[in-house]
């Protein structure tokens, strides 16, 4: 059991709380550090994949789990930002600038988007997003000359100066400081005014304008950043996979993001993270566990499909605070043990209300 | 002559839309809650009459009301299970919710060993009947879906306004904690209003299939009828309706006259333009926040 006295404001901030926090996350640095050399290359792969849609969901947690706004178009800046990186790095711009290019131009296709937020609420700006998703969808299958259309478009390696990144090992730890960087960026950002102003709208925007928060500029801001990270997700995607083709940005990828947030844990930093693992592994899993079935269940096309929604429906059901929540319960029930209650995270029902009213 | 033609098939394609949209309406009404599995339970609604034909041998006019009503207790029974245990808990929950419901009905349909993956034709006796007037050509799957949709529409609005069922789906839409105090079972309410949106759904799924295929994926449309809901308002059953048909027209309209490829997201187009002009859309209510 650990008592945490507090004696200064600036505890309340710190990055690290206290000397367990150093330990752990050192701990998982070294790990990741070390991966390369400690596991096979089909898992570096995927853990590549990992780090890559931690930045996307970072993105994503940001708008949805902090600002409270939920986009089901998602995926569109994940394929502005691919498409932005395949086009300058095949004609031979440095790494560096194509992929800030790619940051900075989702984050402006997701200021327009972010537009329509200031006007409308929930399901409306849900709709806006899907369409604004679908547009972008048909505008990559059609303007050819730019994208290659259906017919897919082939991606360089990266290059800094007259190094390239040619091997899984080097784009590995590209993408690992990246991660790094955008986390410590998207935590630093929580910890700031901005961040806060973030929590205040979803929370309340009544309350949140009455203290002075410009609803429009934060909405705004939300978007332009969570627009940001997904285009840099993009970016290092495009790398990964080294082909692009329209159909990897439709609206079965906005949802398998939103998928990501919800079971992840929306509202925490970490859930980004345990969301991508279990986007990542969960499919490893399912394929495994067809071995074990019977063939006519093992083999049928649909299970992937059934077992991702009864997952979905599962965690809403009994664990709405996503992975993250299942594991503040344990480590809690550690922290406090032998006190650890059983009612502890219950949930307070509220009556509906109307969000017509809003 | 040209356009007529095609604002024909626009509405008929309309029809469909706006008979999906009003699944959605039905459901945003009475629960707050948009439920992105009203496509998926039209396509199970489409192969419950498919499947009531070819292996239960039931003939037409007895599968389409067996589909019906099996979905009606289908939606209720989704209802109970799935969405009742977190009334009252954040709207997005629930959207989640029926994504979930949509990954496993779709799921399911096709785990189903050589039917599911395949794609089926519905035999309906009026298939590929066409009718002729002065030059206009109507198919009569065409002429079926509109009158249909004239029909529920009508059936609809007298459940609405002339019983006691339909005026307690009302007051329960408009405020459930003012409804349940004047003695309206809210929860049984909501479970109803989703069997009969599920019901609505069948039908689409039903008329739909003699144009296009029975299909796992056919629930897709669904997508098409958001654009549909908001341009109509989202609260508003009228407006789901004429929501629909601009839709269907736009549709059609563009994909004759604009490039290729403007047909798919003309309806997403549009639905960016009302949100950004009339947010409530053609028929939304207004409602005043009270203090």
């Amino acid at each position: 059991m650990r008592f945490i006295f507090k004696t200064d404001y600036n505890q309340d901030v710190k990055l690290a709380k206290h000397g367990g926090h150093v330990f752990w996350y050192s701990l998982l640095g070294l790990g990741l550090l070390i991966a390369p050399w400690t596991i096979e290359e089909y898992w570096l792969a995927q853990l590549t994949f990992v780090l890559i849609y931690s930045i996307v969901g970072l993105g994503l947690m940001l708008l949805a789990g902090f600002t409270g706004l939920f986009s089901l178009g998602h995926a569109a800046f994940l394929g502005v930002g691919a498409y932005t990186e395949a086009i300058m790095v095949n004609a031979g711009v440095p790494f560096p600038i194509s992929l800030a290019c790619a940051g900075l131009l989702s984050a402006a296709v997701g200021m327009v988007v972010g537009l329509p937020a200031l006007r409308v609420k929930g399901i409306y700006l849900g709709m806006a997003t899907l369409a604004f998703g679908f547009i972008v969808e048909e505008a990559m299958a059609r303007w050819e000359s730019m994208t290659g259309g259906n017919a897919g478009l082939s991606v360089n390696f990266p290059a800094i100066g007259d190094w390239q990144l040619d091997t899984t090992n080097e784009f590995y730890f590209l993408c690992l400081v990246i991660t790094v960087i955008s986390t410590l960026a998207i935590v630093n950002l929580l910890r700031s005014s901005t961040g806060r102003a973030f929590v205040a709208i979803r929370d309340s925007e009544i309350s949140a304008q009455s203290m002075g928060i410009h609803l429009a500029r934060y909405k705004t801001l939300s978007f332009a950043l969570s627009a940001a990270l997904a285009g840099v997700g993009g970016a290092l995607y495009a790398h990964k996979i080294m082909f692009l083709s329209p159909e990897q940005f439709s609206i079965v990828q906005s949802i398998d993001l939103l998928l990501l947030v919800v079971i992840g844990g929306l509202g925490s930093v970490h859930g980004a993270f345990l969301g991508a693992i279990f986007l990542i592994v969960m499919p490893q899993l399912i394929a495994m566990g067809k071995d074990l079935l019977p063939d006519a269940i093992g083999q049928a096309a649909g299970l992937q499909g059934t077992v991702y929604g009864m997952v979905l429906i599962a965690f809403v059901l009994f664990e709405p605070m996503g992975l993250y929540g299942r594991w503040l319960k344990v480590r809690t029930y550690f922290q406090l043990f032998p006190f650890y209650r059983k009612g502890m995270f219950k949930r307070q029902k509220s009556f509906q209300k109307s969000d017509r009213l809003k | 002559m040209q356009l007529l033609q095609l604002l024909i098939s626009g509405i008929a394609q309309g029809c469909i839309y706006g008979l999906i949209a009003l699944g959605f309406v039905l459901i945003y009404k009475a629960t707050e809650t948009v439920s992105f599995a009203q496509g998926d339970l039209m396509m199970v609604g489409a192969f419950g009459g498919m499947l009531a034909m070819t292996l239960m041998g039931f003939p037409f006019w007895l599968a389409v009301p067996a589909a019906i009503i099996g979905m009606g207790l289908f939606g209720v029974v989704v209802e109970r299970l799935v969405i009742r245990p977190i009334l009252g808990q954040p709207a997005f929950s629930i959207v989640m919710l029926t994504i979930g419901v949509g990954y496993v009905l779709r799921g399911l349909i096709t785990m189903i060993p050589n039917i599911g993956t395949d794609t089926h034709t519905l035999d309906v006796p009026y298939a590929g009947q066409v009718l002729s007037m002065g030059g206009l050509v109507v198919s009569a799957e065409q002429i079926v879906v509109i009158l249909a949709t004239a029909i529920l529409c009508g059936g609809l609005f007298a459940l609405f306004k002339y019983t006691k069922l339909g005026i307690a789906m009302q007051a329960a839409s408009q405020n459930q904690l003012a409804a349940y105090y004047m003695g309206i079972p809210v929860q049984r309410i909501n479970g109803l209003v989703w069997g009969l949106a599920a019901a609505v759904a069948a039908i689409a799924g039903l008329l739909l299939a003699p144009i296009t295929f029975v299909h796992a994926n056919m629930g897709f449309i669904g997508l098409k009828a958001f654009p549909a809901a908001v341009v109509g308002g989202f609260g508003s059953l009228p407006g789901a309706i004429v929501g629909g048909l601009v839709i269907g027209i736009v549709e059609a309209v563009a994909g004759f006259y604009l490039p290729e490829g403007f047909k798919d997201i003309a309806p997403y187009i549009v639905v960016l333009l009302m949100l950004v002009l009339k947010p409530n859309g053609l028929f939304g209510e207004k409602l005043r926040k009270k203090v």
